[in-house]
């Protein structure tokens, strides 16, 4: 280490010239991965949904196949209830950059749900059996948790009330406490579950539920506040400034 | 090519004469989490080693230009710029791993292997000896990772990459899974039991009583 190479104006020109060519590196991946990346986000997507639909496990590694032939993507005008076209035309609708647009979105109101506001127009997504009759009706369903925002999708029965799957696919919650959202064990404990009683949401995640009790899920343990952005999401989704229009009027039986 | 003996001992002495898990006790945070799928193991490993063999080529190639009062942070930058192409590679042909791994892949910027390889070798020895260097400590950690995630993911779930050894009494077998080597912590057991299986074969790795 000689003294000669401590000058600033060297020190400088080499710091320069290794963050020029880091970036450079960085970036040309960046780039040239993305197309890639994209598709194999958009398969993750497309088999969180079939896992929400019960029919992973019959896709044997056919995500996109049986997403073809079983899911409908429809898209849902969250007051009143009722189907619309595509806002986006033929292109992929995303929803939850909709709800950044304050052109698309509206304002979310007395809810601690944790975001601050919803899209106009939601995806859902309709599981059919061969007789193209609806069997699931898989809604998007997000809520902060305890440290950021989680992804899911809720799978409920075709008479709009009985829960089937709640599969979480995106969140950062403590690993072992709050990450059990995606324990199988507990992802089991939703099926059957009731979500509406004379109108009202009544599904409740607490403390010691009896597993015979329809309208409670049994928290997580040590994880009181996942637990309670769960309850936020469902109440908010469930309620009618998210898919309770949409469940009561049940267009997809006409 | 016949390899020399400095060449064999950069390249293989890390495994278990000098072992960066075992004796120098660095990188155990992410040993410890992503451990509990054999595959993930092996990825992971993979991903270290390939960091740091570049990483220790790369900072070797310059290490005569580089300003001794800013080395660390353009060593920080190389191995974290190499960091950030192996994730985004990792998304784009294996994103299912890649999901597994998380934050782990992130974090291989901050592991100790990778840093200390690079300020204790690579910045005073030439490129391809940095470069072996690099290998055999990845392999080094690759070594212990494979074993203990051989361990945790038989005896765990019954299963060796995915393939059924014992089935599981769920699944109408009779082996009982052990819920305790589902756990990212029962790593500390399993590492701890190698330094001690290491250092009963390699006695001079025993620390002096003080």
């Amino acid at each position: 280490m000689s003294a000669k190479k401590e000058t600033l104006g060297k020190t400088v020109g080499i710091v320069v010239a290794v963050c020029l060519v880091c970036s450079i590196v960085v970036s040309g991946a960046a780039v040239g991965l993305r197309s890639l990346q994209q598709t194999n986000a958009a398969l993750d997507k497309q088999s969180n949904i079939l896992a929400a639909a019960g029919l992973l496990a019959d896709a044997k590694g056919d995500i996109a196949g049986t997403y073809e032939a079983r899911i409908e993507e429809r898209f849902v005008n969250l007051e009143t209830g009722d189907y619309v076209e595509n806002p986006q035309d033929y292109q992929t609708y995303d929803m939850y950059k909709a709800a950044k647009d304050p052109a698309t979105s509206t304002k979310v109101e007395n809810s601690n749900v944790g975001f601050q506001r919803k899209p106009n127009v939601a995806s859902v997504y309709l599981v059919e059996n061969e007789a193209n009759e609806v069997t699931r009706i898989i809604i998007p369903v997000h809520g902060s948790g305890l440290w950021d925002l989680m992804y899911g999708f809720l799978a409920i029965d075709a008479d709009g009330n009985t829960v089937r799957e709640l599969v979480y696919y995106q969140q950062k919650e403590t690993p072992g406490l709050g990450g059990e959202v995606q324990n199988p064990d507990w992802m089991a404990k939703w099926d059957g579950k009731k979500l509406y009683r004379d109108g009202e949401v009544v599904i409740e995640v607490k403390k010691n539920a009896s597993p015979d009790n329809p309208y409670s899920v049994d928290a997580l343990s040590g994880a009181t506040l996942t637990s309670n952005g769960v309850q936020n999401t469902l109440d908010f989704w469930l309620g009618e400034q998210g898919f309770g229009p949409f469940l009561s009027k049940q267009p997809w039986k006409s | 090519m016949a390899m020399s003996k400095e060449t064999k001992k950069v390249l293989f002495g890390p495994i278990l004469d000098n072992n960066p898990i075992a004796l120098q006790i660095l990188g155990i945070c992410s040993a410890l989490a992503i451990t509990t799928k054999l595959e993930t193991a092996l990825v992971m490993s993979l991903a270290l080693t390939s960091v740091t063999a570049f990483s220790n080529l790369f900072i070797s190639l310059i290490r005569n230009q580089i300003p001794s009062s800013v080395r660390i942070i353009i060593q920080m930058t190389i191995i974290a710029s190499l960091v950030i192409v192996v994730d985004q590679i990792l998304k784009a042909y294996s994103y299912e791993i890649s999901k597994q791994l998380s934050v782990f892949v992130g974090l291989i910027i901050t592991n100790c292997i990778v840093m200390g390889r690079a300020e204790a070798y690579a910045m005073k020895n030439p490129p391809m000896m940095s470069f072996l260097d690099g290998i055999g400590n990845g392999l080094g950690y690759s070594f212990i990772l494979v074993i203990i995630g051989t361990i945790k993911e038989l005896f765990g779930f019954g299963t060796i990459l995915g393939f059924e050894i014992l089935p599981l009494v769920q699944n109408g077998g009779w082996y009982q899974g052990n819920g305790l080597l589902i756990l990212p912590f029962s790593s500390f057991f399993l590492i701890a039991g190698m330094i001690w299986f290491i250092r009963t074969i390699r006695p001079q790795q025993v620390e002096p009583k003080e």
